[in-house]
Order: C-alpha cells, then structure tokens, then sequence
C-alpha cells in the first residue's frame, strides 16, 4: 500500500489556499441530497456537525453520553492557541506553525501544521460571535495567558473552564441546526462499527444504549471525531467513557492506524491515593504560569514543604531549563518529574509527588489575582486532597492524557477507507510526537469548523449516489458481527469484573509502554497484554443482558478493543528505536539525557495495517519532508 | 485517612415501567479518601462478584464539568455540601456507621431510565429551541472588533457556567427548569452578539420548557442553593425583566 498524503504542491502560506480552490464543490441545491454521519459530538464533531448542517448538508450525530453537550472536550481547562498577536509580544501565524512543529519533535506534516496555524486566528473570532465568554481585560479586549513550549502569550481562556465554553459553544449551534431539521442527534449511541461497501465508507452500527437494539444507519459520508485513548492505560485525564472503539473497528475495515505510541502523559496531575482511585483530575498547565515546581535537595527531608527554606529546595526546572523555566514542553516537565521521584526526592505520603507552589505568585500578585485566574482549579484541588492550595503547594504527578496518535489521514482528512475522515484526537495529524498545551482545541475546532466542509465536498462531488439501504448484506454482516461479540462477552461468566481486567492492562500500560520505554519491557509488555487478553475472554463477568441498560457490557466492549489497541501501541514503541516529544526510548538519549531523534531512520509517520486476529500488523511508512523548518536537536534551556 | 463501615438504602428500577424500591447494603472498609461514585465502583465490583445486577447511575468526566453525574443524596441534589457535583463529594463528609440514602432525580420532566439514571434530553430540546446565537460558520468579524466590559463578560461566565446536570429541576418542588433556562438567557443577553435575538429567545426557551412539563417558579430559591457552580437567583430576575421586556416589545409591534 502506497500512502499518499496528498499535500499540495506550492509554497507553505499558499497550500490551504489553492487546495481550496482546487477542490470540487457541492452545488448549493445538491447538498441537502447528501447525507453525512458524524459520531462524536466534541469540539470536533459538534463544529464538524453544525458547520456541514448550515451549508445544507443532512447530518446524523451521535455520541454515547446522555447529551452531546457531555463529550469529554468539555473538561479542557486551560485555553485554546491562536495566533493572534493581540499582545504585540511577535506572535505570528508561522511562529505558530514553527512551536507546533517543533514542540512535537518534527514528526508532524508541516502542511497541515501550517493550515492549522492559518485557521486559528477564525476559530477566537467564531467563538465571540457565538457568545463565547473568553476572559477580557479592563479596558475590553481579549486576554491571552502563556502555556509551554512557547515564548509568546497566545492561549485565550475562560477562566479554568475553556473546553467547556468552547463545546457550549459548538453544542448550540448544533442545535440549532437541530431546531432547524438539519442535525438529527442520536445520545446514548456506542458506535461499534463501520459499514464498508464497495471501497467506501458508507453507514455505522451501533448499540442502543437504553434498548440494547443493534441498529445501522447509512450516509454518503463518514466523519469519526471520537476523541483519544488515553483510557489504555486505565487512570488517566480522560473521562470514563472515552474509548477507541470507533477508530479501532475502523481500523479493522482498513483504516491504517498512525503512530500509536505517541502518548501524552501530562504532568500536573493530582497524584493517586488509592488503589481505588477511579480517574487521575488534571490540574491544567495554565498554572504552571504562576506555580514553580519544586522538590526538597536532599531525598531524606520529610520535613512539611513550607518548614523547607528556599535554599534547600530544588526547582529543578528553572535549574536546568533556565530560558522556559517552569513552562517547558509536558513531555521534558513529566520525564523530569519522574526522575526526581525515581532519585528519592519525591514527596507526600505515597513519595510519588513534586510540589507545584503558588507562595510566590501570591506574595507578587496578590491572593485575589490568583483566585481570578486559577479559583476553580484551586477549588477543585481542595476538594479532592482537602488541603488548601492557598496554603501549602499542590501535590502533583504525571498522568497519561492525550493521545497524539489515531487514525492515519491526508492532508483532505481522510482515511484510508475513502469516505471515511478522522478530525480532532482521534486522527493523528497535526501534534507530532508531543502535542503543545492548549492546542488540541485549537486543532478540534479547526478541523470541524474550517476544514472539514471543504474536504468533504470534494469527495461528495466526486461520488455517485446510489439506492443503497440499509439491508445492504454488508450492514447484515456488521450487525451480526456486534451482536455476536455482545453474546460472546455476556456468555463468558468468569469471575473477574471488567474494572479489574483493565486495571492490570493499565497497570502494563504505565509500567512499561508510559513514560520511559526499553526494548526488553516493550516486549514483555506484549506478551503480557496478550495474555490479560486471553484471559479477559476466559474470566470476564458480566451481570445481566443486552436488551437493558448495561453499564458493564458497555464498558466490557471498550475495554476489549483496548487489549488489542494496547498490544499495537507496545509493537510500534518497540519498532520507533529513537527517542521524540513524549515517546522515550532509554536506549536512545542525549548526554543531558533528552529525548534524542533518529532522523535518519524515524522521520516517518509509522501507519499500521490491520492484518487479521492475532496475526503481526504490517507497517507503512510515510516519509517526512521538512522543506520549511530544519528539525535540530530540541533545546527549551 | 480512615476507613469507615456504611449502611445505603440504594433505589433500583429496572427501567421505566418498574415501580421500584429501596434496597438496602451494608459495605465495609470505604476510605475516606474515596469520591463517592468510587464508593459506588467499590459496591458494585462487589455485587457483581456475587452475581447480582450493579448499581446504574451516570457518570463520564469525574470531575464535576460534564454535568452528566447527580445522585439525590440524603435528601439534597448532590448530597450535603454545596457547589459541588456528585463526583466531588468525597466520604470525608460521612461518619463511620452512618446510613446514606441514594435516589434518581425526581421530575416529571426527567423520566427515570434506571436505579439512578433519568433521561435529561428535555434540556437539549430547549437549548434547540433558542439557546444560542445565531451565526453560521464563516464571516465572523474580528475578536476584538466590539469590546466587552470585564464585568458584563464576567456575569455573563457566571451564567454561562451551568453544566446541565438538572440539579435545580431535582431541588425543587414545582420541578422547574427556570435557572437552567434563565442561565443559557442571561449568559446571551449579557453579550453585544446575544442581544440581536433576545425577544425571541426567551419565549422560544420558556415555551419548550413548559412543552417538556417542567413546573413554574415559584422563587423558593431551592434550585440555586443546589446548584453545584452557584448560579444565582440574579439570572432568574433577569429572565423575568426580559420576558417583561420582550412581551410589551410585542405589544407595541
Ligand atoms: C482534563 C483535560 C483537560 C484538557 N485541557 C486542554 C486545554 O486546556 N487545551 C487544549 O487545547 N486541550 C486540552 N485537552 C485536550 C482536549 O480537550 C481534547 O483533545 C479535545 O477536546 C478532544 O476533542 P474531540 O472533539 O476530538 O473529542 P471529545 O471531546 O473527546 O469527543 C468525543 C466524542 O465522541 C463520542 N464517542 C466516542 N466514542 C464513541 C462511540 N464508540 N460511540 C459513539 N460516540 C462515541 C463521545 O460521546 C464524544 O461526543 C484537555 C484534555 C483533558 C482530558
Ligand atoms: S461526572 Fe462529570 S460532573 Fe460529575
């Protein structure tokens, strides 16, 4: 298989331009005869959803949560990029292009990198015309805080609760269009497969989640915005629900799956306090503004953190990256967390925290100024820990969080399964190896809003319609596969709960395939994923039927889909024998010990070909052409 | 941290045809380090390893932004604490021994689905039916093209905060989704872009509300004492001066 990313040809700043105008367009009178699905109702599919519906497409939406106001987009906290320059501070959109290219260790597609920098500044001026409520200053105009990876101030917020904004944003000019009878949404829907007929990407299967009916639908188009992964490893920052369901089956209908082992661990988390713990809370970057992380010099000081004086304190990332400081890219900051905790230093209770300390930022700006900008976060620390962030400095931990990788598209979003386009997390195109903060909203908006609309109405206007129903034998075929699978999982009646299984997945996971990975633990980890797999199909239990609500067949579903997920994740962490952003191969670093490229033999996006069950994937590289920017060593000190 | 014992009176219905009941578990060791929906993962690993039906009750974000957690807890929405959702409760707040009793928000306009589980969809339909601005993609003018003062963008993030996790419908006797619909109105009204459509917006929200069988208000001031992110009484004041607004505005016209 030859991938074909399709950039266009021309120079950087005229690609997204001649694109357009090369594309086919959808006569206005025709749109409304094309019907388009979208599953995700995030920032992504929520924008992809009302934009396609305004130009007159019909569209479908689904999503798994009881409304699509819930998608887990609404949980980002700190902010959003656009290059702007509001501030003056020498923003512009190729600086934009150039921290995104280089904060994810070159291993994005400068075009599409660019096109989204192109767009970004769009995406804050639709947002205020929709009544997003970014933060202003006195005088009336926009505000705009920093996040890591850039020395320019160009994230917008709205307080700590920027996702939601956003999404709330997207969500009602859904529904407006669903007011209007052009947006059908669909809740309470687990997407569980794609519908292939004739090479093209045609309609879904999903499960009711309150009747239990396995029911199909059919579109011209396909467009999957599920979100990310990260749930592999079982804590993480995502929401319970977030799965790869939807991209893994379409995998398995041939859609190639790109650079799995880019995984995000995010470093200010709250650590975990029991084995209990269900869910890591993210405390955004957005605090690393005003926070110093730090840890005590000598690993046997027990003493509490403010009886610890200055001098014997190690602020361990303004000493060794004095240029960014506090606000280095995550994967540097998480990989330095790690390492002072693995010297001894850590501290709290379970010794696997560094402190995050505000006492200055107060002492500078004030109590108030720090409520204004960070309350709810403060709030919501306090809450979990019980102890007051005002007072003693927060406690934090990497978590797993973003998931860089997903489903292989061009540069028109497409799969390769035509007819079907990946936008936002669940694609992998636009963040590399390491994703800065605040851009994957940037990116889900782009996609779904700006992007989007042009690309399909090329493939549409290329493709002919058909009387294609639903009782096509491929939908059949589909059905019966999902219901089959369904009966599989119900029939085991083992004795180990879904939560359990998955828990020593995730276990596996963060051990050996989370933030420092060798060779002879990747491949125990495979052997090990394998055999919690088997296992999950000997030993599973799960209570009651399908025709119910079923909030373990539910999750049972995903969980199975992230033991096969899981296992590809380690083969391709294993087969990338370079160090980039978040992925780190310890036999592969500097000196200084960072992350250190291998050019020569890894400037390519990794894609894997599904190749049957149990059967090894088969890997195609596409190259990567820098033309623009020259990858060098990435240096943040 | 301590480990306590606790006694729950938990309500199960199979589905909306079921009558349901209480029922009643006895569950030992809960750290008081644990949220309460943990607390409820921990009954329910249990009762399926004993071969019995888990407790349903939604959840997604864990970290009280998705609105999609809200358990009637001793009586109040969200339990005892204010400005929190259902998963910020944290078992701190309970003793050793003491008898936790778990309902499904109870309204007319959210049928229960399941144990703990009620269908909210109503509250889609009547952001559907005006809850937003009116613009389509494209064409938008530039960010700062019209300022807005720090303090209207600030009381309208105040509105704009609700999560709809229906909390306030739950909390109050007439089952009104007055601050639900009168946060979505007054977050819009605040902005230069919400202004355009307020007149319609607010008939087009109250009609659907009153469609879907949510009670009127009556001002107890319940739902706003419930509310996990505190959105205040002012917004259902607002609510009614751009009724009155837009009612003698129809009049005239
Ligand atoms: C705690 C947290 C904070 C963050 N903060 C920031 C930030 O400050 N700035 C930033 O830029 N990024 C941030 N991120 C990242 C960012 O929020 C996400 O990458 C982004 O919102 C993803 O959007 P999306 O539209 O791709 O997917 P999502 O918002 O995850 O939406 C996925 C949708 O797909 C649906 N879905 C999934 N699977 C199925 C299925 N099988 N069947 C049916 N429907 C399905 C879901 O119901 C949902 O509607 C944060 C992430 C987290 C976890
Ligand atoms: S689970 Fe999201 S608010 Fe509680």
């Amino acid at each position: 298989m030859k991938l074909d990313s399709k950039i266009p040809a021309g120079n950087l700043a005229e690609k997204w331009s001649n694109q357009k105008f090369n594309y086919k367009l959808v006569n206005p009178a025709n749109k409304r005869k094309y019907e388009i699905i979208v599953v995700g109702t995030g920032l992504a599919g929520a924008a992809a959803a009302a934009s396609l519906a305004e130009l007159g497409y019909k569209v479908k939406a689904f999503c798994y949560q009881d409304s699509p106001r819930r998608a887990h987009s609404i949980a980002a906290q700190g902010g959003i990029n656009a290059a702007k320059n509001y501030q003056n501070d020498g923003d512009s959109v190729f600086r934009l292009f150039y921290d995104t290219v280089k904060g994810g260790d070159y291993r994005s597609r400068e075009a599409n990198v660019y096109r989204l920098a192109e767009v970004s500044s769009n995406i804050i001026d639709q947002c205020v015309a929709q009544g997003v409520p970014f933060a202003r200053e006195y005088g009336g105009l926009l505000d705009n805080r920093s996040f890591g990876g850039a020395q320019v101030s160009r994230t917008f917020y709205a307080r700590g609760e920027t996702g939601q904004q956003l999404l709330l944003g997207a969500y009602s000019a859904m529904m407006r269009q669903v007011g209007l009878g052009n947006v059908e949404i669909f809740p309470r829907s687990d997407v569980q497969d794609i519908v292939v007929i004739d090479g093209r990407a045609r309609g879904i299967v999903l499960r009711d989640m309150v009747s239990g009916k396995i029911e199909s639908y059919i579109a011209d188009a396909v467009i999957l915005a599920t979100g990310g992964y990260a749930n592999v490893f079982y804590l993480s920052t995502n929401a319970k629900g977030c799965n790869a369901t939807a991209i893994w089956r379409a995998h398995k209908k041939g859609a190639l799956f790109a650079n799995p082992c880019f995984t995000q661990i995010h470093p200010t988390c709250i650590p975990v306090s029991g084995s209990y713990q269900s869910k890591l809370t993210l405390m955004s970057e957005s605090l690393r503004n005003d926070g110093r992380i730090w840890v005590p010099k000598d690993p046997n000081d027990k003493r509490p953190p403010n009886e610890i004086p200055e001098s014997e304190r190690d602020y361990f990332l303004e000493r060794k990256y004095p240029s960014f400081g506090n606000l280095v890219p995550r994967d540097v900051a998480s990989r330095n967390a790690k390492e002072m905790i693995d010297d001894g230093k850590g501290v709290g209770l379970t010794g696997k925290a560094v402190y995050l300390d505000f006492a200055e930022a107060i002492q500078r700006l004030g109590k108030d100024s720090i409520t204004e900008k960070y309350g709810n976060l403060f709030e919501m620390y306090e809450q979990i820990t019980n102890e007051d962030p005002y007072k003693v400095p927060m406690r934090i931990y990497p978590a797993s969080h973003y998931t860089m990788g997903g489903l292989w598209v061009d540069y028109n979003l497409m799969t390769t399964i035509p007819g079907l386009f990946a936008l936002g997390e669940c694609n992998f195109s636009d963040h590399g190896a390491n994703r800065l903060g605040a851009s994957a909203l940037m990116q889900g908006l782009a996609d779904g809003y700006f992007i989007i609309s042009y690309c399909i109405g090329d493939y549409l206007a290329q493709s002919k319609k058909d009387k294609l129903t639903t009782d096509a034998p491929e939908f059949k075929q589909a059905e019966k596969d999902v219901s089959d699978k369904i009966n599989r999982l119900l029939n085991v009646n083992g004795s180990k709960t879904v939560d359990e299984l998955h828990r020593e997945l995730g276990m596996v996971m963060w051990d050996y395939v989370g933030m420092s990975r060798n060779a002879e633990g990747l491949t125990k980890a495979k052997k090990m994923i394998k055999d919690i797999r088997e296992d999950f199909w000997k030993n599973v239990k799960i209570i009651g039927t399908n025709e119910e609500i079923n909030q373990s067949l539910e999750k049972a579903a995903r969980v199975a889909d992230f033991l096969e997920l899981g296992e590809l994740i380690a083969e391709d962490a294993l087969q990338r024998m370079e160090s980039c952003g978040g992925h780190f191969r310890e036999e592969s670093q500097t000196e200084e010990n960072e992350a250190k490229r291998d050019d020569e033999n890894f400037s390519h996006v990794a894609a894997w070909q599904y190749n049957g069950a149990d059967k090894p994937e088969v890997l195609h590289k596409e190259q990567l052409q820098f033309e623009f920017v020259k990858p060098s060593q990435r240096s943040y000190k | 941290m301590a480990l306590l014992n606790l006694h729950l009176k938990v309500w199960r219905q199979k589905n909306n045809e079921d009558e349901g009941r209480f029922v009643d578990y006895n569950i030992q060791d809960i750290s008081t380090e644990m949220s309460i929906l943990e607390m409820l993962d921990v009954l329910n690993e249990k009762l399926i390893k004993e071969g019995q039906e888990p407790v349903a009750f939604e959840h997604d974000c864990r970290e009280g932004i998705c609105g999609c957690c809200g358990i009637f807890i001793n009586g109040r929405a969200h339990g005892p604490l204010k400005r929190i959702t259902t998963c910020q409760l944290y078992m701190r707040h309970f003793k050793d021994g003491e008898t936790i009793v778990l309902e499904p928000w109870r309204a007319k306009g959210f049928p229960v689905l399941k144990d703990l589980m009620v269908d909210r969809s109503a509250f889609d339909r009547i952001i559907a039916a005006g809850g937003f601005v009116a613009v389509n993609t494209g064409g938008a003018p530039d960010a700062n093209a019209v300022p807005i003062p720090k303090h209207n963008l600030e009381k309208a993030l105040d509105a704009a905060e609700c999560i709809g996790c229906g909390a306030c419908v739950a909390a109050c006797k007439n089952a009104s989704a007055m601050l639900f619909v009168s946060a979505k109105v007054s977050h819009l009204v605040r902005l230069p872009q919400g202004k355009p459509e307020r007149e319609k917006r607010v008939f087009a929200m109250l009609n659907q509300m009153e469609k879907e069988g949510f009670g009127s208000c009556t001002n107890t001031e319940a739902c706003s004492a419930e509310c996990p992110k505190g959105i205040s009484m002012d917004v259902i004041a607002q609510l009614r001066r751009e009724y009155f607004r837009a009612s003698v505005r129809q009049e005239k016209e």
